[in-house]
């Protein structure tokens, strides 16, 4: 194996403070092989790979290319050993075109020279198999166009050892199929791959072998063909678990949310929302599926009163009074005067759902402070919460007057799920719940959501996951360019199914434009 | 091969993020710094002046507590650049930076004054009084106002618009002192009702500074608790974290905003109150002294904590008087002293990044290490 290797790292060990984010790790990635690396969230993958391409710097260890030993100190260093790393959050200017996003910083002396760059980027994309305008400017690409930028960027510099951070969680079933077609060629071509990810079925279809890492501790190197999703799955948590999620029947559903026709508009005059109407039902989990930005965000918001909306109603059903209320352009005050018990757990966990630099007790008093007429605060029946959502969710948190931000994302998202719960809401919306979770975490969450559902709460979920959405919902809305395409039973559909309902108006309007 | 050797090499250190402090640690960092500073200080001054150091230190320390006078200035000069600092901290917790307390400090003070020279012999003092301190108040919040509703209604930038209506209050006292000198003509008020001392707050005892000193401490506890256990003072904490947070729970952000500025504005309209009608007696273009941009940084220094923050005043304007003792009796130029300052405050704001931050080196090998 030696011969070939093409990076071999040797006890690379990195810590932030107290936090040990690698330890040990013994890691080798052979010239023409594709190599998975997985591990949950925090588990020290996106660490690891930021160390070979000089972003940090190990604390102790060694790194060998082609056999040498090397000090990477700066990604210029990297891109120096022709290693080439694609980030997870892409690192573009908006208002350039491709080629010049691919030339950018390069120094080569006609890199100004845009039309021989678009001609080496086509040569490229031929041999590999990109679909790319290199005149398009980076604002009008789709997030899959993007990743093809900054793979592009990559190859441009000669990289011959290719680092991708997660590059399927933006992308459809089929829009990953595509990707993985362009990385097998690329292996085929003698490249070196390591694809960071933490989902079982594209590791087993895609890699050659697998490491993983548990807890910032290399843990083994495995053949995919020898290997299967139980053992990889008990390699990563470090115990076996079963991952079914129960599913009961919903319980004499009744309409509790009816959105009838809504349209939002962007400052820019984009159609964020588009003629939007839908049913959530109380006792069962409404899904919702689609390409990240498609106007999941806005319709949570627009019912949660923080979005503006151009027409149409949103119609809440009270369960106590038997009233019928229109919740459009209210604020989230005058929702809650009207007897309104819907809770929300945005997207933005840090940003909106809580304060990162407040600690658990005042979190919890987010929803409650204004009780009572007191002008001073009251703290103890939200340090009681707070102590009461620690102990019931197993929150790992030195104490309730912990800041949120010093927690990890698993637990983060405990506290404001916890929180939300503990309002007895009739509405649950929860955006990305599981998003950055490991998977115990991810469960916990799950079965939190089956209780509200169990309760008779009218659960609405946006997730990314497809195989998690069929298995935890009751039905799946589709949504693609702010549109429903299509409300499927989640019993009964399959992921090719959601994957074509969510690029189905981008197809209808290339095929109108045919 | 030289090349190639220089690849191969660790960098001599890299900067590590730091776990939590212990509070003692941190203390001891923060410590080091101020002895560092002072040591760099010496060092400074026997390469500029040839004075014996230990020397400059002794007459820095006489300079602001040598005798009961300068204890009493020292104490009257920390309470009023508190009395800003506590003005302004409310604004800057919610992150809207107002940088216009010097402003709003002299309209306080003009209205203070106006009060004083067009009533004061007019005026029963019953009347008077409360109408000095509403005067200065109004005119205090008036001036943090009209920034914050247009940050509130239009999102205007409110860096800037605070930092113009410091001009505008500038020019606005410049003109008045023209219009009310004595005698008339030579652009400067002097002191206002000598003989009635109609306008000017009470003594405490033979004290003239004791009132003031009183009233800072008085708002400066008011500020803690409201910043601490109010729930006004959560939202201004949940405001200044995060604005789509507020918006996400329901607060009113611009009703925030604009209540805040005017509470910030008001202490600002106090603080000249206390400055015209308790210690000047007079109002010129220099009567807030800088302390609207020099309570910023007690402010941030303090972390936004009011308790706290009686210390930093504390120890700028010990620094201050300190330093100016330095200049007159070694004949040194003004800007000397502003060069000791300067350099210990360097210091101790440069602490903070060693109690955040770890810095590793390199660890020697074999012959790595040269």
């Amino acid at each position: 194996m030696g011969a070939n290797a093409a990076i071999e790292l040797k006890n690379i060990t990195k810590t932030f403070g107290s936090v040990v984010a690698n330890k040990d790790v013994c890691l080798t990635v052979n010239r023409g092989e594709i190599l998975s690396i997985l591990g949950e969230n925090g588990s020290g993958k996106t660490t690891l790979m930021n160390m070979i391409s000089g972003i940090y710097y190990p604390d102790s260890g060694h790194i060998f290319i082609d056999g040498k030993e090397v000090v990477i100190r700066s990604p210029r260093d990297a891109f120096d050993y022709k290693i080439g790393m694609i980030h997870q959050h892409f690192k573009l200017v908006d208002v350039f075109s491709a080629a010049e996003n691919i030339v950018l910083g390069l120094d080569e002396k006609d890199k100004f020279n845009i039309k021989r760059s678009a001609a080496k980027i086509k040569e490229i994309s031929e041999q590999y198999g990109f679909e790319i305008d290199p005149m398009k400017k980076i604002y009008e690409m789709s997030v899959s166009e993007k990743q093809t930028v900054e793979i592009i960027k990559v190859l441009y510099r000669g990289a011959d050892i290719l680092i991708l951070d997660e590059p399927t969680a933006v992308l459809t079933p089929q829009e990953t199929q595509k990707l993985f077609a362009i990385l097998r060629r690329m292996r085929d071509d003698g490249k070196a791959i390591i694809i960071i990810t933490h989902k079982l079925h594209e590791v087993l279809s895609l890699s050659d072998r697998v490491a993983v890492l548990r807890k910032g501790e290399y843990i083994d190197t495995v053949n995919t063909a020898e290997t299967n999703e139980a053992e990889l799955t008990e390699m990563m948590v470090g115990k076996k678990i079963s991952l079914n999620i129960e599913r009961g029947e919903p319980k004499d559903p009744t309409d509790r949310l009816v959105v009838k026709n809504i349209n939002c508009v962007s400052r820019e005059g984009v159609k964020l929302l588009d003629d939007v109407s839908f049913t959530a039902r109380s006792g069962e989990i409404l899904g919702i599926a689609g390409i990240a930005g498609s106007g999941q965000r806005e319709l949570l918001e627009a019912i949660a009163g923080l979005q503006h909306l151009e027409n149409g109603e949103i119609l809440y059903n009270n369960p106590k009074t038997g009233t019928h209320d229109n919740l459009r352009d209210k604020t989230p005050m005058q929702i809650r005067d009207l007897g309104v018990r819907l809770s929300f757990v945005p997207e933005d966990r840090l940003g909106m759902g809580l304060v990162g630099n407040m600690d658990i007790v005042d979190n919890m008093m987010l929803r409650s402070y204004r009780k009572g007429h007191s002008m001073f605060l009251e703290r103890k029946s939200p340090k009681s919460l707070a102590e009461k959502i620690i102990e019931q969710l197993e929150v790992v948190t030195p104490s309730a007057s912990t800041p949120v931000r010093r927690l990890s994302g698993g637990n983060v998202q405990k506290v404001l799920v916890g929180r939300e719960i503990a309002a007895s809401p009739t509405v649950l919306m929860a955006a990305y719940p599981v998003r950055g979770l490991d998977i115990n975490s991810s469960y916990t969450i799950y079965n939190l959501l089956n209780e509200q559902k169990e309760k008779g709460v009218a659960v609405i979920f946006v997730g990314e996951d497809l195989d998690v959405l069929i298995e935890l919902c009751d039905r799946i809305m589709v949504i693609g360019s702010g549109r429903i395409t299509g409300i499927v039973d989640g019993r009964s559909t399959t992921k090719e199914e959601i994957g074509l309902l969510m690029t189905k108006t981008q197809r209808e309007e290339n095929g109108g434009a045919l | 091969m030289e090349n190639h050797e220089k690849h191969i090499r660790e960098p001599f250190f890299h900067i590590a993020k730091r776990d939590t402090v212990v509070w003692w640690l941190a203390w001891l960092i923060r410590i080091a710094s101020v002895a560092a500073a002072l040591i760099v200080c010496a060092i400074v001054t026997v390469l500029l002046t040839g004075e014996n150091p230990i020397q400059v230190y002794i007459t820095m320390i006489d300079g602001a507590i040598g005798t009961e006078r300068r204890i009493w200035g020292l104490l009257q000069n920390t309470a009023m650049l508190l009395c800003v600092s506590l003005a302004v901290t409310p604004a800057f917790k919610m992150k809207f930076w107002n940088i216009g307390a010097e402003g709003q400090v002299l309209v306080g003070g003009l209205a203070t004054a106006a009060c004083m020279i067009l009533f004061g012999d007019k005026l029963p003092l019953i009347v008077l009084m409360p109408l000095i301190i509403a005067a200065s108040i109004v005119a205090g919040a008036v001036w943090a106002l009209i920034p914050a509703i247009f940050k509130a209604k239009w999102n205007t930038n409110e860096t800037l618009f605070t930092l113009m209506m410091n001009y505008i209050a500038i020019q606005l006292v410049s003109f008045f002192t023209y219009q009310w000198s004595v005698p008339k003509g030579s652009g400067q008020i002097g002191v206002i009702n000598q003989d009635t001392r109609a306008g000017w707050l009470p003594e405490i005892g033979d004290n003239d500074y004791l009132i003031n000193i009183l009233i800072v401490a008085a708002l400066t506890f008011a500020m803690y608790v409201y910043l601490k256990y109010s729930k006004h003072g959560y939202e201004i904490s949940v405001v200044g974290e995060s604005e789509n947070t507020a918006r996400y729970i329901g607060i009113n952000v611009k009703k925030v905003i604009i209540r805040t500025m005017l509470l910030s504005g008001a202490i600002c309209g106090i603080a000249g109150l206390l400055l015209v009608s308790g210690t000047d007696h007079t109002i010129t273009r220099d009567t807030a002294a800088g302390r609207g941009f020099t309570a910023i940084m007690v402010s941030w220094l303090a972390k936004f904590n009011p308790l706290v923050m009686i210390f930093t005043a504390l120890l700028i304007v010990f620094l201050e008087k300190g330093a100016i003792e330095i200049s007159t009796i070694f004949g040194l130029n003004a800007a000397f002293s502003e060069i000791i300052t300067g350099i210990i405050i360097f210091f101790i704001i440069g602490s903070e990044f060693f109690i955040n931050y770890t810095i590793k080196f390199r660890k020697s090998k074999g012959g790595a290490a040269q």
